[in-house]
């Protein structure tokens, strides 16, 4: 099993915070590190190699700097880490991220077959989740998103089974290797390294690819000039304030008081009384 | 399946002044060099007021102006005698600071340990954090041979182990090299980074480009207990923090945060911080016992330095120059034992302790051995002197209707009734005793 887990170093978006004045981001002293999402990613391709065998190469496309957060991948168990980077890079949307990405991911591929590309189901600065799944596209590898469990994988007859998160369920789906899975956070919890693998990391050398290297194409489809996205806007939200309502009551007395409640919340959200009528009506019609 | 990891010649545990130096010292000298930090990065874990003395540094790293991240040039040192509404001080300001290499900077630690950190691993030390010491490993005959990690397959073995994990030294005392800290040993200082915009942190203290301000204050402040606080000017923020004795703290049943809260609002010091935001908000141990309460030093195949081993001149606010001093000369003295083909044994690194006693760090502990006794038994020190000190000085600089003559008698008697004629002799004996 050949698994590349693609991983983004972002600044610890808990850290962070917006001038007031100008609406940037000040990153000034915020910690850079591992897109958490990503670590799901991770540690699922590290378990997948400890049950099956193979190799687990990590891939990030960033500057330079970046290469710390894949030392840190390298420093959890994976094999491999090869950084993507070049100044063309620079303002690239998630369509050039995902175009560089899976040039990349090509160029690994032919020295390595790649049977399953990881990664998280988002990043925690850019939230939109369109990465992953552009790199499937380009690549045609199978889509599994917002997997939750990763099933079985069976090698031989190039399988793949897992749980995918939906609305109102769990979906079991299968489908066949190559595939692309994000991973959804919770899904397990990234392990602690051992000392070798810490030693490893330490002294491994980073490959850095540039455009040639990562076998770019077409260098007009990556940065600022490949990127459609336009930040026409950057503003933060104001507050939502809104007043706690404190309902007196009678503790001698909790029906009426749940019922005060209950009546404050229905009035309220009109919708929800509505559907609470309806099944009601419907309960009281069976009963009848 | 257990993986053997390499042998070191020296495995120093911890990333601060103390240990940087020793590794930069022994990986220049072309000695295998492994360094193990628990903290995220060196520097995540290490806190200081904080100011660097150039003098220790230039010894490792002549150049290092060039490079190391330093938030102002210290030209203008304030000490400031406290009371509830005043304060009586004195300034040194020379422009002179300006016309030689800087003697002192302000420091903000994490990003100066992080540059540190970054010229070790250039000089060849092999450096990994998030790896936490957790025992030494001794052979049959109990020399150290090694440190155990918290991490699997983790026994990494070294002809000599340089502890310099810091004031508590877990590793140290978990081995039994040296006993737990005392509370009456050890002062807890607290610190709050306050943020202001560059241009009102110079307009405060009139100050140009990376010139900057030290304040050194004491009394009331302290609220009776030993212990100083400080002020100190980086590029774009203010460090002012407090640090009294752990036993003192105990005693009053007092938290650092009550006095930092109280020292921000006294009248002398909220002006100058006034409208800063503050974003850090930090908290260390001293080991401030001196050179009492040191330490065994050394042993077999083993060395303590830095805070660990208790190195600081809690008088004159050094500590992270004795770090780096003592870490130096650790590596030193495992050079010469290395040239000569000698063992680490503890009979030849009896050489660190003399190389310590011929060096600042350990004659001005030696010097001040008996200032935590005297403060700790004389508080008038800390809390009358000041006190009459303020009260002289308003007395002095209200004119009135008074005669100056009847003011200097008036001053006088206050001293007299308050410590009387013998106890102001023995006072300034007991001082003059407990700094020579």
């Amino acid at each position: 099993m050949h698994i590349v887990v693609c991983i983004k170093q972002v600044p610890d978006s808990a850290q962070i915070r917006v001038h007031p004045v100008t609406n940037t981001i000040m990153r000034q002293g915020v910690p850079a590190i591992i897109n958490p999402y990503d670590l799901f990613a991770i540690e699922a391709a590290l378990a997948l190699k400890d049950q099956l065998g193979g190799k687990v190469t990590v891939l990030t496309m960033g500057p330079p700097q970046a290469e710390a957060a894949l030392k840190k991948a390298l420093s959890y168990g994976c094999d491999d880490a090869v950084l993507v980077t070049d100044k063309l890079f620079a303002g690239s949307d998630t369509l050039a991220t995902s175009y560089v990405l899976a040039s990349a991911i090509r160029t690994l591929d032919q020295e390595n077959p790649v049977d399953l590309v990881l990664t998280g189901k988002q990043t925690i600065d850019g939230d939109t989740a369109q990465v992953g799944p552009g790199i499937a596209r380009r690549l045609k590898l199978e889509l599994l998103t917002y997997v939750s469990r990763i099933v079985r994988v069976d090698p031989a007859a190039r399988s793949i089974r897992v749980e995918r998160r939906a609305e109102g369920g769990v979906q079991v789906l299968e489908t066949r290797l190559p595939a692309l899975i994000t991973m959804l956070e919770g899904s397990n919890e990234i392990r602690f390294g051992s000392a070798p693998d810490l030693f490893r990391a330490a002294r491994a050398q980073v490959r850095r690819w540039d455009r040639n290297a990562a076998g770019i194409e077409d260098i007009t489809k990556v940065g600022l000039k490949g990127s459609p996205t336009i930040v026409s806007r950057v503003f933060v939200p104001s507050s939502r304030a809104r007043k706690a309502l404190q309902i007196g009551f009678d503790p001698a007395n909790p029906e009426v008081a749940t019922q005060a409640l209950l009546d404050k919340l229905l009035a309220e959200f009109p919708k929800v009384k509505k559907e609470l009528d309806n099944k009601r009506a419907a309960a009281g019609e069976r009963h009848e | 399946m257990t993986q053997n990891i390499e042998k070191f010649d020296v495995i120093v545990v911890g990333a601060g002044p103390a240990g940087n130096a020793a590794a930069y010292t022994l990986a220049k000298a072309g000695k295998k060099v492994l360094q193990l930090e628990r903290g995220e990065y060196p520097g995540s874990k290490n806190v200081q007021g904080a100011i660097l003395y150039a003098d220790a540094l230039e010894q490792l790293i002549p150049d290092f102006r060039d490079s190391a991240p330093l938030e102002r040039q210290v030209i203008e040192q304030r000490l400031w005698v406290m009371e509830d509404e005043s304060y009586v001080g004195a300034t040194f300001r020379s422009d002179r600071f300006n016309q030689m290499p800087g003697n002192r900077y302000t420091i903000i630690r994490a990003r100066f340990d992080k540059w540190f950190s970054e010229q070790v691993q250039k000089a060849g030390a092999l450096v990994i954090c998030e790896m936490t010491v957790i025992a030494l490993l001794r052979d049959e005959s109990g020399k150290v041979i090694g440190v155990e990690v918290d991490r699997k397959d983790g026994k990494i073995y070294a002809d000599t182990v340089i502890l310099a994990d810091g004031v508590n030294s877990l590793v140290a005392s978990r081995a039994g090299l040296r006993q737990d800290i005392k509370p009456a040993a050890v002062a807890l200082a607290v610190k709050e980074t306050v943020f202001l915009p560059r241009e009102t942190v110079e307009a405060r203290f009139n100050l140009k480009g990376s010139e900057g301000v030290v304040i050194e204050m004491l009394g009331s402040i302290s609220q009776g207990m030993a212990g100083t606080a400080f002020l100190y000017t980086n590029k774009d923020s203010i460090s002012v923090g407090i640090g009294c004795m752990l036993s003192d703290m105990k005693a009053q049943n007092t938290t650092p945060a009550e006095l930092l809260e109280k020292l921000k609002t006294h009248p002398s010091v909220a002006p100058l911080i006034a409208g800063g935001e503050t974003r850090e908000y930090a908290a260390h141990l001293i080991p401030e016992g001196g050179y009492k309460a040191l330490p065994g030093l050394y042993g077999e195949g083993w060395l303590l330095v830095g805070d660990s081993a208790g190195f600081v001149n809690a008088v004159h606010r050094e500590g992270s120059n004795l770090a780096m001093i003592s870490g130096r000369l650790a590596a030193e003295t495992l050079l010469e034992l290395g040239e000569k083909g000698l063992p680490s044994s503890a009979a030849n690194l009896a050489r660190y302790k003399a190389r310590l006693e011929d060096s600042i760090v350990l004659k001005d502990l030696k010097k001040y051995r008996n200032i935590p006794e005297t403060l700790d038994s004389q508080r008038q020190f800390l809390t009358d002197y000041p006190a009459l000190l303020n009260d002289a000085a308003h007395e002095f600089f209200t004119v009135d209707g008074r005669d100056k003559a009847s003011k200097e008698k008036a001053i006088f008697n206050a001293f007299r009734e308050r410590r009387s004629l013998l106890g102001l002799l023995g006072d300034a004996y007991r001082l003059w005793r407990a700094t020579r």
